[in-house]
């Protein structure tokens, strides 16, 4: 019985961690479906999470800390579409560009609203998208594992994270089951065909980023304002390249990239246990080593699943026309 | 389609990367004003901390070491068409390597001991970027993503090994013991001594001899020599370089150690040069530096050399900034990075394409 | 409507920087013909139906359908006048299934599945009406070259085109797929559709169309009644001055094979495979291999010049081994037995665009002692060597330092040659000798190879081109499906018997 509380609780950990992954993957697949790689994820996402803190912090409102988080990342997203789009820029190395501008600019500005050396105050609690405990959550509590699942898995997490449910499915409507979907997938694979069909090639990847703006943007905002309580200096350390990975080992498809996220999410709840914890046989991992795990995986997963095969053949290539 | 008419080299060379420089430090001075500083005092201030006193421009000299390091690792990637993010990693297991040399023969011969710690250093730091490169060269996993995973695991591992096998024995700050006496690089101040005259140089040692080096060494290497000329095929063209019986594989794994063994080197100059023991976060960032550099620098070694000076001037100048600016923190220094890699490495047609039409316009009244 | 023209183009211009790409160019086309547009590589007949598509602009001239004035600013104002396109290149999205491609940007319900169902509904009627029977629920990717293009032509009909125009329809077809094609055009004017056939192959301008227009150097220098004309009159017409059809050649009979492929299987792209493959080519002899592209020509070359391994079999250079099943030789130590390799992809793989030309002039013999030595590149050696090529193959510019990329496909293609015949190879192995080469340019190339054949070389040639291989080989060997079909004399080949080979009819081949 111990053991299946701990394992609800590991994969309760698990659906809050994978939160904000899933949300970046999901911003990164849209970017790529339609042609343009997005390394710049970590930087929309930590720039959200200021944003989102900051705002909070100010205003008290959580949802004022979104629509900020939201605009933050939006604005990246449609800078780094210009570059990639009107600019015909190397998108990988504008996407870090603007991972490095953020990380100095967030702190930056933190500390000039705040003073604080570079974080935003602790927010309070009607400051945070705090946990919701579904209806019936604790009457269920006592059914034997149905009331358990109900009320410590599914139930009592925060809005985001259920935001973030919903979104898949919307996605994968979205890409597989709308007009607006087909012309995303064309225009990833085959611009040119797009542009002699007579459909804007730019407009749609503009579209393309808006879209993975406010995704990568609530990814963001749940950093600080859902799973933590502000803002702290380099609060996303590595989420961004960890979802592009997840994206890639999902093969740019919803579904199994939402799966590659709860195994990074899983991971990284498993990390956190084991943190103290003497194992049989091995004894106590050091915690820097548990702290790896996520990194070490993303690697594992890169040398072997990886394979251009299943990108989008467009992407990462900017679209001229020719005259 | 008509010949391209080329830009002449001044325009290419000087013209662009400085428009580039302009437009980044435009957006950066527009943040200095929103933090309700005056840009240009803040300029001035920052000037005068660079270049203003002889310590002051002898930190800037010492920045600057580390940049070219860095700079001419990402650049030699570049070349062979890899973006190594990886410099932060690479430098981090680079100083590991020098540390493990400088204790292994410190005590028996500190000569020794410093010739095999620039060996260390390099070839730890290459050996960081192997997996990277092997998995990018074999498997196809994105050299980006994966060095940059190797940039947290190597910065995991540096803070296991300084708070345990490696800490300094009673200490309780993640660092080492201190280096043998006599295991070090000069400092140039000494040498000027030496020589007779006085220049109080800072922490400026004999590493930035060592960069230069560096960078003589990569320019040679990349445009006089027959591995050069095969590693920017295969930067440039990996279907050609294969039809030109160039292993891409092997030519992918090569520069990325190379790349990362330069990045390596950089601890010499903070390690070696002036902290005389390993610390956990020696790196400070200067591996990300390193990209704005290479970009900055058209990732040729001159420009890198000059791109390296004037972040040096940046990093110095900011942190006298800092001092006198309370709303400007380091951080800051960070944000102007950022900028110079967006313009100058991605926007590169930004002000190429209006430079050519006017270059192109002059020309055809000159014609007509 | 009865005087006016379905589509008309009056005094069109276009030109790029100091090019004139079209020059007044006038074209009447009357409702319901098939109007031919022949002219060279590079004439301007591509600048001209993009312009006549939406995707140019032209600088001056009027484009007109049925009598009215047009000012097309992208293709959906084309496609609104009902003017439909199928370009040399489809534009299709590969893992879009037949019927996705053809709705694509014309979807009318934002919901896609209804409009899937609507569109299918009126394609079956389409598709009734014209002949057609795709497999719309297929991906593209899975489909044949052939059925692809008749999902373009279906693509367009669907958009409610009236005039179609086919750009270079028949370059990657079998010549029995040129037929079916030239049923369907009949059909598609039976109908009362309007047809512009754009190619450069005159047969096909004989074949199928009513009146052709001939243009040359982006003018247009006739335009006649299809009866009324000859395939010779239209040679000339196109090139300016008598053509010489076949180049002067010397018989060569020699025993020594300098390439024999035995029994030599190898994985392919997508799948294919190559089986079974045995070949020779002997010393002064030019083997020619014909082929539908993509049935394995790529790969064989590709196991030939080392970057390709082998799963069973045995290539033998002069008397040595250069590949089995577990040997691949390295191209630089293939170039030193003395083979020399004209990449079938240039851009992609024989030239490294952003580099200069001279650093292009010692791609593949950089280890060579002449241009290196101790690891340290002789510049003044490779300089020099770089300028005599220029001179010998008439290169232009004469500017070495340029970037090969702005040189135009004919000059780079006579420094790719140049460089590979300057150490005196004796196997020569080409792919698309003249692909993107500009006719001046074509005749030299082919000129060339026949020199080295008569020097005693051997020589194998990849080509899509048929008329190109039936001029310059000795013996013509056709591929299809990763097999070689078979093998005859350039006496006994003819196009049909070519064709059904290409289509994989092995009867022929005996």
């Amino acid at each position: 019985m111990e053991f299946f509380t701990d394992m609800i609780l590991l994969m309760d950990s698990t659906l809050r961690t994978a939160t904000p992954l899933v949300l970046a993957a999901l911003a990164g697949l849209v970017a790529e479906r339609s042609g343009i790689v997005d390394i710049g994820l970590e930087g929309k996402m930590l720039a959200a999470a200021f944003a989102a803190a900051a705002a909070a912090a100010v205003t008290g409102s959580p949802w004022m800390g979104m629509l900020a988080g939201v605009g933050a990342s939006v604005f990246l997203a449609l800078l780094h579409g210009w570059v990639s789009i009107a600019q015909r820029g190397n998108q990988i190395v504008s996407g870090m560009a603007i991972n490095i501008a953020v990380a100095g600019l967030a702190p930056t500005l933190a500390n000039f609203w705040f003073q604080k050396g570079g974080q935003t105050p602790l927010l309070g609690d009607e400051a945070r998208f705090s946990t919701i405990t579904l209806p019936f959550a604790d009457a269920l509590a006592d059914v034997p594992v149905i009331g358990a699942l109900y009320s410590e898995l599914i139930s009592g997490h925060n809005l985001i994270t259920y935001l973030a449910a919903a979104l898949i499915p919307l996605v994968a409507w979205m890409l597989y089951k709308t007009r607006f979907g087909l012309r995303l997938r064309a225009v990833g694979e085959n611009p040119e065909a797009v542009d002699t069909a007579g459909i804007s090639v730019t407009l749609l990847r503009y579209q393309a980023m808006v879209i993975a703006g406010v995704l990568c943007g609530l990814s963001g905002s749940v950093l600080s304002t859902g799973l933590g309580g502000g803002f702290i200096r380099d609060m996303s350390a590595g989420k961004g390249y960890l979802a592009l990975a997840a994206m890639i080992f999902g093969r740019w498809k919803p579904v199994p990239t939402l799966l590659a996220c709860l195994l990074f999410g899983f991971v990284d709840a498993l990390q956190g246990r084991l943190q103290g914890v003497a194992l049989p046989l091995i004894g106590e991992i050091p915690v820097q080593f548990t702290m790896m795990l996520p990194y070490v995986l993303t690697v594992v997963i890169l040398a072997g699943f990886a394979g251009r095969m299943d990108a989008p053949k467009a992407s990462g290539t900017p679209y001229e026309k020719d005259h | 389609m008509a010949a391209q008419k080329k830009l002449p080299f001044w325009a290419d060379a000087i013209l662009l990367p400085t428009l580039n420089l302009l437009a980044a430090f435009l957006v950066s001075g527009l943040v200095i004003w929103g933090l309700g500083e005056d840009p240009l005092e803040a300029l001035s201030l920052m000037v005068d901390g660079a270049f203003g006193f002889q310590e002051g421009v002898g930190y800037t000299f010492y920045y600057a070491t580390n940049f070219v390091f860095t700079g001419l690792a990402v650049s030699v990637a570049y070349h062979a068409g890899l973006f190594n993010i990886g410099g932060e990693g690479q430098a981090m297991l680079g100083g590991l390597g020098l540390t493990l040399a400088v204790f292994l023969v410190g005590d028996v011969s500190p000569v020794l001991a410093v010739l095999l710690a620039i060996v260390g250093a390099a070839a730890f730091g290459g050996a960081w970027a192997f997996i990277p490169a092997y998995l990018q060269a074999k498997r196809g996993s994105h050299v980006v993503i994966t060095t940059i995973m190797f940039n947290f695991i190597a910065s995991a591992l540096l803070a296991y090994l300084l708070v345990g096998p490696l800490q300094r024995p009673g200490g309780q700050m993640p660092e080492s013991a201190d280096f043998p006496d006599g295991v070090s690089l000069m400092h140039l101040q000494d040498l000027f001594a030496m020589m007779g005259f006085t220049y109080e140089s800072g922490p400026l040692n004999l590493s930035a001899l060592i960069a230069v080096l560096c960078a003589v060494g990569v320019w040679f290497m990349l445009w006089r020599t027959r591995f050069g000329y095969e590693l920017r095929v295969v930067g440039q063209n990996q279907n050609a370089a294969r039809y030109a019986g160039i292993s891409v594989t092997r030519m992918t794994v090569i520069a990325m150690m190379i790349s990362g063994g330069l990045a390596g080197m950089m601890g010499l100059n903070e390690l070696l040069g002036e902290q005389l023991r390993l610390l956990g976060n020696f790196t400070l960032g200067y591996g990300f530096v390193g990209i704005a550099v290479a970009f900055m620098g058209r990732n040729h070694p001159v420009g890198i050399v000059l791109a390296a000076m004037l972040f040096g001037a940046l990093y110095q100048g900011g942190a006298e900034l800092a001092f006198e600016m309370p709303n400007i923190q380091r951080d800051y220094i960070v944000l102007i990075q950022g900028l110079v890699i967006l313009f100058a490495g991605a926007m590169e047609h930004l002000f190429r394409d209006p430079v050519e039409r006017v270059f192109r316009h002059f020309s055809e009244r000159r014609a007509a | 409507m009865t005087n006016a023209f379905a589509i008309e183009a009056r005094g069109l211009s276009k030109s790029f920087g100091d090019v004139k790409a079209n020059d007044q160019i006038a074209l009447k086309v009357p409702g319901g013909t098939v109007h031919g547009i022949v002219g060279e590589n590079g004439a301007g007949k591509s600048t001209l139906l993009k312009m006549l598509f939406g995707l140019y602009r032209a600088d001056s001239g009027d484009i007109l359908v049925c009598g009215q004035t047009q000012h097309f600013t992208d293709p959906s104002d084309a496609m609104a006048a009902g003017i439909g396109m199928v370009h040399q290149h489809f534009m299709l999205v590969e893992p879009f299934t037949v019927l996705e491609n053809i709705i694509l940007g014309a979807e009318g319900s934002a919901n896609l599945d209804a409009a899937k169902e609507a569109a299918r509904a009126k394609l079956l009627m389409l598709e009734d009406q014209f002949g057609f029977n795709l497999p719309l629920d297929t991906p593209v990717e899975k489909l044949s070259v052939g059925v692809r293009q008749r999902a373009e032509i279906l693509k367009a009909l669907y958009r409610g085109a009236e005039i179609l125009i086919l750009d270079e329809p028949t370059a990657v077809l079998t010549p029995q797929e040129c037929e079916q094609l030239f049923a369907l055009v009949r059909q598609l004017k039976d109908q009362g559709k309007t047809i512009l056939f754009v190619t450069h192959k005159l047969h096909e301008i004989m074949a199928v169309t009513d009146d052709v227009t001939v243009i040359r150097a982006g003018k247009t220098v006739a335009e006649c009644k299809t009866a009324d004309t000859n395939p010779e009159e239209l040679a000339e017409l196109m090139v300016g001055a008598k053509v010489v059809r076949k180049t002067a050649r010397k018989q060569h009979e020699t025993e020594i094979a300098r390439l024999r492929l035995t029994d030599v299987h190898a994985d392919g792209d997508h799948g294919l495979e190559l089986k079974d493959i045995n070949l020779e080519v002997f010393d002064g002899e030019v083997l020619g291999i014909a082929g539908v592209a993509g049935n394995g020509q790529t790969e064989l070359l590709e196991i030939i010049t080392g970057l390709r391994a082998v799963r069973e079999g045995v290539i033998h250079m002069g008397g040595e081994i250069i590949a089995n099943d577990r040997l691949v030789t390295n191209p630089i130590a293939l170039r030193r037995m003395g083979m020399a390799h004209v990449a079938e992809d240039r851009l992609k793989t024989g030239v490294v665009e952003s580099m200069s030309a001279r650093d292009n002039a010692i791609l593949g013999y950089q280890r060579e002692k002449e241009f290196s030595s101790g690891g340290i590149l002789k510049l003044k050696a490779i300089a020099q060597k770089a300028a005599a090529y220029f001179e010998t193959q008439d290169v232009r510019p004469r500017n070495p330092d340029l970037p090969i990329a702005s040189f135009s496909g004919g000059n780079q293609q006579k420094l790719v040659i140049a460089r590979e015949i300057a150490r005196d190879p004796q196997l020569m192995v080409i792919g698309q000798p003249t692909r993107g080469v500009d006719i001046g340019a074509v005749t030299k190339i082919h000129d060339q190879i026949t020199e080295l054949r008569n020097a005693g070389k051997a020589i194998l040639v990849v080509s899509a081109d048929l008329d190109e291989l039936l001029s310059i080989s000795d013996r013509i060997a056709v591929m299809c499906e990763g097999e070689i079909v078979g093998t005859m004399n350039v006496e006994d080949a003819t196009e049909t018997k070519l064709g059904l080979m290409m289509a994989g009819d092995k009867r022929e081949a005996s």
